[in-house]
């Protein structure tokens, strides 16, 4: 992650085996702005453990931003369930490397707005290239 | 067709349940029996939404379950089972008419000691997979179906470090 003034963390990232370490160091590579992720690790945890490390991870920062990678994986589960408890929390399933790119890079100071466009952005880069006609 | 699969993992409906079994079986529904989920609307609607449109979810508690499992089991369509925690595939063992029982995943608590990357137990829950193949159940560990299927006593006997 990078060490650079002022990448306050913004948002964890969280999915299955090595996605969010993988992908955090893929947008600090790209961008050097990979601190403003933090990875979270979830191997070997139950749901409830998750659930419980998203929670402690968010109650001891001012972070309010989940990224996820599939819609049935267990840390979108325990997302969900951290929101019940803490409503101001935005989840995004489904997390790609052109989406934490732009919400990294992003200057929106309202990180609920940044997480909402880089969704968008996301979503919206997944392009196929030849193929079947 | 049949339930495919009766498996205990104690994450009940995630990636591995619905995309790494799911799509290779053409899974079409999945009977979640739990009784805190059967009883809570909201934990019912947090499992649908993770699963495809095509693929339906059916809960139940652990009494209902073993009313409706013969039934399941006729239908045309591919289905999985699923359970968190050893006692209650017990109950279906005993009363439901399983079989076969995939230990899909019970990952770390405190007091368990890991005998797989994906299954961690306690000494009682040894004793409780060891209760299970005693009723007549073929039990295995697998946590995709990739992976080979780890039969009861060499899961016993496995000891991985964290």
């Amino acid at each position: 992650m990078s060490d650079r003034p002022g990448d306050a963390i913004r948002a964890l990232v969280a999915g299955h085996a090595d996605f969010a370490t993988g992908l955090v160091s893929a947008v600090e590579l790209i961008s050097g702005r990979g601190g403003v992720l933090m990875p979270i690790e979830v191997a070997g945890l139950c749901g409830a453990d998750i659930e419980e490390l998203l929670a402690r991870t968010l109650a001891h920062s001012d972070v309010r931003v989940i990224f996820t990678d599939l819609q049935a994986g267990s840390c979108t589960m325990a997302a969900r369930r951290v929101q019940r408890s803490m409503p101001g929390v935005v989840l995004v399933a489904g997390a790609n490397l052109p989406m934490l790119l732009d919400f990294a890079l992003s200057s929106e100071p309202d990180l609920a707005v940044a997480a909402v466009s880089a969704a968008e952005k996301g979503r919206a880069s997944v392009n196929v290239f030849g193929g079947a006609a | 067709m049949t339930l495919v699969l009766n498996r205990i993992d104690d994450r009940l409906i995630h990636g591995q349940v619905v995309v790494g079994w799911g799509q290779p079986l053409d899974v079409r529904f999945i009977v979640l029996v739990d009784d805190t989920v059967a009883a809570s609307d909201w934990e019912q609607e947090l499992y649908r939404m993770g699963v495809p449109p095509e693929m339906e979810v059916r809960f139940h508690s652990a009494l209902d379950a073993e009313r409706c499992l013969d039934a399941y089991r006729r239908e045309a369509a591919p289905g999985i089972l699923v359970v968190g925690d050893i006692a209650t595939m017990r109950h279906l063992v005993e009363r439901g008419g399983v079989r076969e029982v995939n230990v899909g995943g019970i990952h770390h608590r405190v007091g368990r000691v890991q005998h797989l990357r994906y299954v961690f137990l306690t000494e009682p829950e040894q004793e409780a997979l060891r209760d299970l193949a005693a009723l007549g159940a073929t039990v295995t560990a697998q946590d995709v179906p990739a992976a080979r299927a780890v039969p009861l006593d060499e899961l016993l006997a496995a000891r991985e470090i964290a």
